[in-house]
């Protein structure tokens, strides 16, 4: 088991450190720009995926905190803080919401969780629409010194982090008790596991994780109208990424963000949002067909041809 | 604010209301018989919305006379939609399947949504016919003439439904369904054949709900998750499966929605979401019924 975990750690260290070197061998920022969108889908995937697919509460209103960060780094960042400062201030505020709805919200079970989510997500991207109809432009003087460089860097950092602490949840004892809640919450209530507290600090890390996406987004993107970070469509591109690569694994949001950001850069300019369709499409595979995903796919094709026996997670 | 204003507020919730009563009704149709949750139902309102505009730009078909046709179209594509991707859900254990049916929709919501702006472009469309503008007033209110005859319509379909739950042989199926499928498949009814149909007539419900939207109103690719949200709203006010009170829910919020535009402007959908979160709160479950112990 040591051997298996030091050659991942081996393993994620030496990619890191290549994709660490990628601004040093190429000066081409199309290319830069594709990495930093994969990064930007690991990490909202990833989030997504420790309350969605460990601790089973698929929520529809992911957005909202994506959202709330995007526009609280942004503004305190313009204001003239430092970035990190705002960056983490960003997620912070993305945590203070969850703490504020999270009660009411995991009282809900089920579907309830995921229309009730939808519906706050909703709210808050119609009120910052109202509030803040204009585009987020950034001043002058932030366009003159921007760099890809520092927000390859940012996503980067970002997006390894996310995943360690998806690593690591994978091998708690935390993680065991989300994933006991996902599985049977009467039962695991019965074995003495608070099952209250697990949802709740699965939907923490996530929405702390979610904020911090938005934030990086919004040191990214020069312009943007205020609402844009809290479209529902952040909420489906990180459902359609964890589905389609394997909900409840640490790889499966990692192979989802890759494929979904390649085809939406590959169909850009012929057929913009083909993407979402063949992603929409996968998805509905998945959910019918194939609960692991690519992940289980991947395991299943090993399988046939080594003929050992793999293990397929489940969902 | 004068009392003509306040009315002829109210009046035009009331309009739009019926629409929502008839989205939320077909939604509410297929949870109660088959227990699923499909969020993909205002994409299906917005194909409605679309045939009716082919049928209008392609053959000059007047939409009232597409009402049928398109409801027709969708009735067939919402029973493929069944046989193909909800039927095989049918054997999964309660909660499981509802979650299912939930992300199985969701996928179908963004594969219309990418679908339509294929299409039809993201553009907004209206079906605009000679009596557009027609209209009456009454009371000093005005009624103008399509969306007066949506509501009209929107009744009348509600009541042939009901009619046909409670009168005619396969209606009583579909609600023995929606009491105790189990029971109902031991008394000899073809759970999947009514299953089946019921997700056709949702569809078709939806599909005349678009029809009248896409001439008293607009259509456009991104109006189903609007839709679905509305729908949603109702049902859980009324209840899902409660198909007599989705109607009149309906009615409710689109008046609420409307009256309120007055008190607080651009933030009258934020009023039907949180009244929407308030009911989900305040009565968990028991408004879905018993599907959820």
């Amino acid at each position: 088991m040591l051997s298996s975990h030091k050659k991942i750690l081996l393993l994620s260290l030496g990619v890191s450190v290549f994709l660490a070197l990628v601004p040093l061998l190429t000066k081409r920022n199309d290319f830069i720009n594709i990495l930093i969108l994969i990064f930007l889908y690991i990490c909202l995937a990833q989030s997504w995926n420790i309350l969605a697919g460990y601790a089973g509460q698929v929520s529809l209103g992911h957005a909202a905190f994506f959202g709330l960060g995007a526009i609280t780094a942004r503004f305190l960042w313009v204001l003239g803080y430092p970035f990190f400062l705002a960056f983490l201030i960003g997620g912070i505020v993305a945590v203070v919401f969850a703490l504020i709805i999270g009660h009411p919200a995991l009282r809900l079970k089920g579907i309830y969780f995921a229309i009730g989510t939808l519906g706050f997500g909703q709210i808050l991207k119609i009120t910052v629409g109202n509030v803040l109809p204009t585009v987020a432009d950034l001043p002058g003087d932030y366009i003159a010194t921007y760099s890809l460089i520092p927000r390859y860097y940012l996503f980067l950092v970002l997006a390894v982090i996310t995943v360690a602490v998806v690593y690591w949840i994978n091998h708690s004892k935390l993680g065991l008790g989300m994933v006991a809640v996902r599985e049977d919450e009467e039962a695991a209530k019965a074995s003495g596991v608070n099952t209250f507290r697990q949802k709740m600090i699965a939907l923490v890390i996530s929405t702390f994780f979610a904020g911090l996406a938005g934030g990086a987004f919004a040191f990214y993107q020069v312009s943007y109208y205020h609402d844009l970070p809290f479209s529902p469509i952040w909420t489906f591109d990180a459902l359609l990424i964890t589905f389609v690569g394997g909900v409840g694994t640490i790889i499966g949001p990692i192979i989802g963000a890759f494929f979904y950001t390649i085809f939406k850069e590959l169909f850009a300019r012929t057929f913009p949002e083909l993407h979402v369709f063949i992603f929409g499409i996968l998805f509905i595979l998945v959910v019918l067909l194939l609960p692991g995903g690519l992940v289980e796919m991947a395991a299943r094709i090993r399988k046939l041809l080594t003929s050992k026996k793999a293990v397929a997670p489940t969902v | 604010m004068s009392w003509q204003v306040f009315a002829q507020s109210l009046l035009f919730g009331i309009f739009v209301g019926g629409l929502y009563g008839l989205a939320a009704v077909g939604l509410s149709l297929v949870f109660g018989v088959m227990k699923m949750l499909n969020v993909a139902h205002g994409e299906l309102l917005m194909l409605g919305g679309y045939a009716t505009f082919w049928f209008f730009s392609l053959y000059h078909i007047d939409p009232f006379l597409s009402l049928l046709p398109s409801a027709f179209i969708l009735f067939v594509i919402g029973m493929g939609l069944y046989k193909g991707l909800f039927s095989p859900l049918s054997k999964l254990h309660e909660e499981v399947k509802i979650k299912n049916s939930l992300l199985i929709g969701f996928g179908l919501s963004l594969i219309f949504h990418n679908l339509a702006i294929r299409l039809w472009t993201a553009d907004e469309r209206s079906v605009s016919v000679i009596y557009s503008g027609w209209g009456f007033s009454l009371f000093g209110l005005r009624f103008p003439f399509i969306r007066f005859s949506g509501l009209v319509l929107a009744t009348i379909v509600i009541l042939a439904l009901h009619q046909f739950l409670t009168k005619t042989y396969f209606g009583k199926a579909i609600r023995a369904t929606t009491e105790n499928w189990e029971s109902a498949a031991l008394m000899g009814i073809n759970i999947e054949k009514t299953s089946m149909i019921s997700f056709g007539f949702g569809a078709a419900l939806a599909a005349m709900a678009g029809t009248i939207v896409s001439v008293g109103y607009a259509i456009h690719p991104a109006m189903g998750l609007e839709w679905t949200l509305k729908a949603l709203i109702v049902v859980v006010l009324a209840g899902l499966g409660n198909i007599g009170g989705a109607f009149f829910a309906g009615v409710l919020l689109g008046a609420v929605e409307s009256v309120s535009t007055l008190f607080v402007g651009p933030y009258m959908e934020v009023v039907g979401l949180v009244i929407f979160l308030l009911v989900l709160e305040l009565k968990p479950q028991g408004l879905f019924g018993k599907s959820i112990a």
